[in-house]
């Protein structure tokens, strides 16, 4: 489909969706936003046109970490926080493989944050789903680096005293090439940003806003509410002016570092530009939301290419040996100062 | 004058200075000269962890011990019969350890009251007659460094960091080295700055210049060449010997090596090493910490590659869950740990033998991993191997525990034909299987298929969630738990049936007394019982390089003794595994110095258990 898969192996034969349902019952609560999420990565991944074995799913530890186990290809459900490294490892090992990360907010951004922003700088070439639903589910209902302050869990009844992550922000910072944002009930728009985040050489970050209906539910309601949505989601495409509005008379204009709200027929009407290689403009996009629902720009933030990590090192190693011979171990154990003794 | 020469088995020369001295390139140049000369040899650096730890201070001495002789050496040497101290730290730090009528060479320019009083001298030791029992020469190694280069277009500090290379070229000449090879390094390593090598060059010939003519020095001596075994020899050291193998596993196996490493101290040269060898299809990745080090090699392992991760205690430490995580997905990893002094940061560059219970159990649940200790520098090279085979054999994670001593010591090792170096079978699952389940078994070894991602028709998911047996499919099943973790179990225990049974060294039978040791330790308890030995007493040795599962015939060795006297640098860990799992009260010895054994100490250690009752 891009170069990006250009080491993948091209499948025989065109797949379809339930060539990549596994026959593993599904185990999430009812109405939880993961299954939209599935449904929607099942029915994009014969697109891709690679084969069904090439593909690996990695995971850590949490509700959205089962993800592997319903996907017929392979798959690895790790530990907690560390699926970005166990991918890196394998990314880079096998550039024929196209290699996911599921992961969630408590997963990626706590125990695993270390993890998420290297394998981000170092644009090693994995593409990270992150189901952010602002809670954490699979040990029941505390709050986790993307609740709200003043959030009331069951491990904050007084209000939660944290200050959240801005995962957008976070990963624009740690020098995120590819940085996108959907949600789990827009499939449409799901699918258009993982095609977008898989044609990405090297890391992609895709956050997705998802509903856990038993410990969080309505977190991303307004973006849901048909009154309200269309005035305060702004959908991002590169070298489109950013308007938005339910009769798009809405419009971004700049404001010093940051933005005011304008008339579309503004001159100075923003452009959306995500393959700049400079990232003011889509970590300034980030920060729309806040306060939180303000506006909150959807889409892709940033794709600026730059070489994966994959590629560089395997680029040292064909180079090392182009210019020293396949390595010979005879003569390794020989080589420096050796003497014989007869 | 006259110079006599006197014939000598054996010498032990301790060179000790400050950090920025030069002492460990000192000692390795003459240990170079050393090895090529034919000598037996046996290296002990030892150094402060800090980089430039104050000047002139004891806690920034430097130091580097070298052991040579004309017949078969185990250890760096007890105690030096020479020692080079480039300042009075040095000699304070050192001299304690000396035996009475041993050499001490001076550095008398760096005795000025400012140093002597740094270190607590009140007065000069050279000179108020505390150094009496010694046959001391004070000697002004700079300033003469800097009058014999005076020519040469160099600031004075330049010139005197040549200080080492002269005292390099005193030492070469009363044990009458070859100079060659080390003129060669040093053009090799300056060849850059052609004013410093021929600076360091002229040092290093006006230091052996000078000992032949000073009259401080009457005699000069004469180490005649060991005799080895016929062969192709290099000299090697732990760290270097570890990564060979690593490379030596990957050749072996057709496996890509992949690394994952983050540097801790004193593992970090293997990281050095196997970054070198890209041309081999190395991949060395250094993470953002530990946990991604060890994370990224399981996982380049789960897509067919020989994963491996290098690191010391802290690092296994935090690396535990991810071997946990390995035991329950059963994919080969390799976890090298050269054991440091602990607990917690501990003493860095110090050696310690005391995380084998970690290796053991330090993982939550059942958690079985097979451990291999190198017993010499140049025995890592084959520990790498064995591990890997086993790793891959048995689809299982595999400690190797070095420690600091085999790391930076080094010896003398004849190099092996590749030819005779085992071959490891990968034996990848073939794809398109009817049926295919990922942790159907093995019948004889119990290990499960090795079914890399791209391998068509065999698509499956592992994790850290308990598995079916069989399918692999996630399973809360009371019984199958139990019967998972009995399997793991067995697999590994089952391994105890494909390594080398333990030998033991009991020349005429029928000693009664049984000395068992793991790891580094080896050369220091033979040499002991060699001592021991050659004074008539009877004792035999046995060394465990497998620490589980144990070999077979453990059981029955332990048996066959009246006594069985287990030294250890910890206190008392395998000791407390042979209780355990033998009912064996054995006999435990435990120093944790952060030093290696000395063979007086052992031998002492053996005598008392072969005389109590």
């Amino acid at each position: 489909m891009t170069d990006a898969l250009a080491l993948v192996p091209k499948s025989d034969l065109p797949l379809k969706m339930k060539d990549f349902k596994s026959d593993q019952e599904v185990r999430w609560c009812p109405g939880c936003g993961d299954y939209a999420i599935l449904a929607a990565v099942q029915g994009f991944m014969p697109e891709l046109g690679i084969k069904r074995e090439n593909t690996v799913f990695v995971s850590g530890i949490g509700c959205s970490s089962r993800f592997p186990y319903y996907m017929n290809t392979y798959g690895f459900h790790s530990i907690h926080g560390r699926a970005p490294a166990i991918a890196t490892g394998l990314a880079s090992a096998r550039q024929d493989l196209s290699v996911w990360v599921v992961t969630g907010d408590g997963d990626a951004l706590s125990i695993g944050g270390n993890h998420l922003i290297h394998a981000l700088r170092r644009n090693v070439n994995i593409k990270i789903l992150l189901f952010n639903n602002r809670i954490y589910g699979l040990t029941k209902g505390q709050y986790s680096p993307t609740s709200e302050t003043g959030k009331v869990t069951k491990s904050s009844p007084m209000g939660s005293v944290d200050s959240p992550f801005n995962p957008i922000s976070l990963a624009i910072g740690a020098e995120g090439a590819f940085v996108a944002r959907t949600l789990d009930s827009d499939r449409q728009h799901l699918q258009s940003v993982l095609r977008a985040a898989a044609a990405h050489q090297g890391a992609a970050l895709v956050e997705i806003y998802q509903n856990c209906n038993i410990f969080n539910d309505g977190a991303y309601e307004p973006l849901k509410d048909a009154e309200r949505r269309d005035d305060i989601t702004l959908r991002l495409e590169h070298g489109q002016p950013l308007v938005f509005g339910k009769d798009r008379d809405k419009a971004l204009i700049r404001d010093g570092f940051g933005f005011k709200v304008g008339s579309p027929d503004d001159p100075d009407v923003v452009v959306h530009d995500a393959h700049t290689p400079d990232p003011s403009l889509a970590f300034a996009l980030s920060r729309l939301d806040q306060p939180a629902f303000t506006h909150v720009p959807i889409g892709v933030f940033r794709s600026a290419p730059r070489p994966s990590y994959d590629s560089l090192l395997n680029a040292q190693v064909a180079e090392a040996k182009a210019q020293q011979g396949e390595g010979d171990l005879a003569a390794l154990l020989a080589s420096g100062d050796t003497w014989r003794v007869d | 004058m006259t110079k006599q020469v006197q014939q000598l088995d054996r010498v032990i020369i301790r060179f000790a200075g400050d950090s920025g001295d030069g002492m460990q390139l000192t000692g390795d140049r003459f240990t170079a000269e050393t090895a090529e000369f034919g000598n037996d040899i046996s290296t002990l650096p030892n150094y402060p962890a800090e980089i430039r730890a104050p000047a002139g201070t004891i806690p920034g001495v430097s130091s580097f011990q070298l052991h040579f002789a004309d017949h078969d050496i185990l250890t760096p040497g007890d105690a030096p019969n020479v020692l080079v101290a480039m300042n009075p730290a040095a000699l304070r730090a050192n001299i304690g350890d000396l035996p009475k009528g041993a050499d001490v060479i001076v550095n008398t320019d760096e005795f000025s009251k400012r140093n002597l009083a740094k270190v607590g001298y009140a007065a000069s030791p050279v000179e108020d007659g505390s150094l009496d029992d010694y046959r001391v020469h004070a000697i002004p190694l700079t300033s003469m460094t800097v009058k014999a280069l005076e020519d040469f277009d160099l600031s004075k500090k330049d010139a005197e960091r040549a200080k080492n290379m002269f005292a390099l070229g005193l030492l070469s000449w009363l044990y009458h080295r070859p100079v060659e090879g080390t003129i060669g390094f040093l053009e090799r390593k300056f060849a850059k700055k052609p004013e410093i090598m021929k600076a360091n060059v002229a040092a290093f010939q006006a230091g052996w210049s000078f000992g032949e003519t000073t009259e401080d020095f009457v005699t000069s001596y004469e180490v005649k060449p060991a005799t080895l075994e016929p062969g192709l020899y290099r000299q090697i050291t732990g760290n270097t010997a570890l990564a060979w193998g690593l490379v030596a596993a990957g050749e072996r196996s057709g496996l890509d090596v992949f690394l994952g490493s983050y540097p801790i101290t004193p593992a970090s040269d293997i990281l050095h090493e196997l970054s070198k060898f890209k041309n081999f299809g190395v991949r060395t990745f250094q993470a953002e910490d530990e946990i991604a080090a060890v994370g990224a090699a399981l996982g380049a392992s789960f897509g067919g590659a020989l994963g491996l991760t290098t690191t010391s205690g802290p690092g296994v430490a935090l690396k535990a869950e991810t071997i946990g995580l390995a035991v329950s997905v059963e994919l080969p990893l390799l976890i090298v740990n050269v054991q440091r002094s602990g607990p917690s940061t501990g003493m860095p560059t110090k050696t310690e033998q005391a995380d084998l219970l970690q290796a053991m159990f330090g993982r939550n649940g059942e958690s079985p991993v097979p451990i291999i200790a190198p017993l010499s520098p140049a025995d890592c090279f084959y520990a790498a191997i064995e591990a890997a085979r086993i790793a891959v054999k048995y689809r299982t994670p595999v400690f190797i525990l070095s420690d600091g001593y085999l790391a930076n010591g080094s010896e003398p090792w004849k190099l092996p034909e590749v030819a005779d170096l085992p071959v490891i079978e990968a034996d990848f699952a073939a794809p398109d299987q009817e049926d295919f389940q990922p942790f159907r078994r093995d019948p004889e070894t119990l290990a499960r298929p090795w079914a890399v991602p791209g391998t068509a028709g065999l698509e499956h998911r592992i994790g850290g969630l308990e598995k079916a047996d069989g399918s692999g499919n996630i399973s809360y099943d009371p019984a199958n738990h139990d019967l998972m973790t009995r399997l793991r179990q067995a697999k590994v225990d089952g391994i105890a049936n494909d390594v080398e049974p333990l030998r033991v060294d009991d020349p005429d039978g029928d000693a009664r007394v049984l000395v068992l040791g793991w790891g580094g330790t080896y050369g220091a308890i033979s040499a002991a019982v060699r001592r021991v030995r050659k004074a008539g007493g009877k004792v035999a040795q046995a060394h465990v390089r497998h620490l589980n599962p144990f070999p077979a015939n453990m059981a029955q060795v332990l048996k066959s003794y009246d006594k069985v006297v287990v030294p250890e640098i910890n206190l008392g860990q395998l000791a407390t595994l042979l209780r355990a799992k033998y009912l064996v009260d054995v006999v435990s010895y435990n120093r944790v110095r952060g030093l290696p054994f000395k063979a007086e100490e052992l031998a002492d250690v053996i005598r008392d258990v072969m005389h109590s009752d």
